[in-house]
């Protein structure tokens, strides 16, 4: 796909009032995020008794996959980041619940309340540094550890993604088994470039037979055991996407990796729990060139 | 927002160990009417957390629901099912702020929808 949103610009701005219209005019799109919404639900698994269930929709936007659960009865609170996608859904009269959030920021919700979450194409968005202070790791840590407390045991979320990469996908589905998650990735029609879509199922609770992700390719696990402490630097940008800012932007991001910088990422490190040299005045000092 | 999602909502605030329940500051309420569903009821009923159901339903000018947390088998009781699915699906606040009872952090709701975005120094 030449033109990710994702890397454009951060979701909030991205989605402005011009886009969120347009996006929720497009007779195509309402039609593709219907079908995703009701691929994702019906991936979820519900028991199949009526009832309806309390859901999350994580990246609601205009409200155009919440509307599928409304149709099947359920209810369901949305979270989006952009006020101006939330606006078109009042405009449309959802029937869930909206708020304005973050999910980077994890969900403020009790533990094991919710029945099941679907997200449709929102979860890579994570995947991108919006500001100097977001870190993709962390952010999906957050989202998915949250997400993993507010589900019933049992429970499954079922996220439909566009990765960039297969670095990208790993990331994700790596943050997801470190939460505690089962199961891995459905693919639909692989085979067809136009119409491949895939969905990550996963389980709240311990792996069982059950929470094997449904047919479809399972996710490569192996790949995803990397453990917390191993985060070294050149790990972890290898599957952060870079957004392609314009070059003036550019300049300013990039000036020189200051005393600052070092005293952010020895704070992160910590934070990690790795042992870290105390901070003196001595840190990223400058250094006479010798010889 | 309704209380159903009230009562699910806590402070995400970093530091916060108990953020829930989030207060209630009223500016306008709105009623929404909803198809009356049992079963959804009977099976939301054991997550609710009570004491913040009926708290809540009281900052929202309603006082009908029973103080004591019911026993379950109130749930065969129409009378009781009416007056709670009106409570959890129905009253809106539309205008006002969830208050974070621990440090007292206003999240303003506008048209129904409350922000929840965190300040950079509350992640
Ligand atoms: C392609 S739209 C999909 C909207 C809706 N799920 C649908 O199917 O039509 C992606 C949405 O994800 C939201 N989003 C992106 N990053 C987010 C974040 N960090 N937290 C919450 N929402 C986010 C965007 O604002 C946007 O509304």
């Amino acid at each position: 796909m030449a033109n990710r949103p994702e890397l454009i610009a951060p979701p909030e701005i991205f989605y402005d009032d011009t886009e969120a219209r347009k996006y929720t005019s497009s007779s195509r799109i309402i039609d593709i995020q219907a079908k995703l919404s009701e691929r994702a639900l019906e991936l979820l698994a519900l028991p199949d008794d009526g009832v309806p269930r309390l859901l999350l929709d994580i990246g609601c936007g205009s409200g155009l996959s919440g509307e599928t659960l409304s149709e099947n009865g359920h209810q369901w609170i949305g979270l989006d980041i952009s006020q101006s996608m939330l606006n078109i859904a009042l405009e449309r009269e959802v029937e869930g619940d909206l708020l304005l959030g973050d999910m980077g920021q994890g969900l403020g919700l009790r533990p094991g309340v919710v029945d099941g979450a679907i997200s449709i194409s929102a979860v890579q968005w994570l995947c991108n540094a919006d500001k100097a202070s977001h870190e993709p790791r962390l952010r999906l840590k957050a989202f998915f550890g949250s997400l993993y407390r507010c589900l019933a045991r049992g429970a499954r979320a079922v996220f439909q993604i566009y990765p960039e990469s297969v670095a990208q996908r790993e990331l994700i589905l790596g943050a997801a088994m470190r939460a505690g998650f089962a199961g891995g990735v459905v693919v639909d029609y692989p085979h067809s470039s136009k119409s491949r879509k895939e969905f990550l199922v996963l389980t709240c609770g311990p792996p069982s037979i059950s929470s094997e992700a449904p047919k479809g390719k399972v996710g490569d696990m192996e790949s995803c055991s990397d453990d917390e402490s191993s985060g070294d630097e050149e790990n972890r940008t290898v599957c952060i996407s870079d957004r392609h800012r314009p070059r003036k932007k550019q300049k300013i991001t990039n000036k020189g990796k200051g005393r600052e910088w070092v005293l952010k990422k020895k704070e992160q490190m910590r934070r990690k729990g790795c042992a870290v040299p105390p901070d003196t005045k001595y840190t990223a000092r400058k250094r006479k060139a010798r010889f | 927002m309704r209380l159903l999602t009230h009562n699910m909502l806590s402070s995400n605030i970093k530091g916060v160990a108990n953020g829930f329940p989030l207060l209630i500051e009223v500016e306008k309420v709105i009623e929404k009417q909803v198809d009356f569903n049992p079963d959804f009821l009977k099976n939301i009923f054991p997550k609710i957390e009570w004491q913040a159901l009926v708290q809540a339903s009281r900052s929202m000018g309603y006082s009908e629901l029973p103080e004591e947390s019911p026993e379950s088998s109130m749930l065969d009781s129409d009378d009781f099912l009416m007056k709670f699915h009106h409570v959890l699906l129905e009253l809106h606040l539309e205008e006002g702020a969830l208050v974070c009872p621990e440090t007292g952090r206003k999240f303003p709701v506008n048209k129904g929808i409350p922000n929840m975005l965190l300040h950079e120094d509350e992640v």
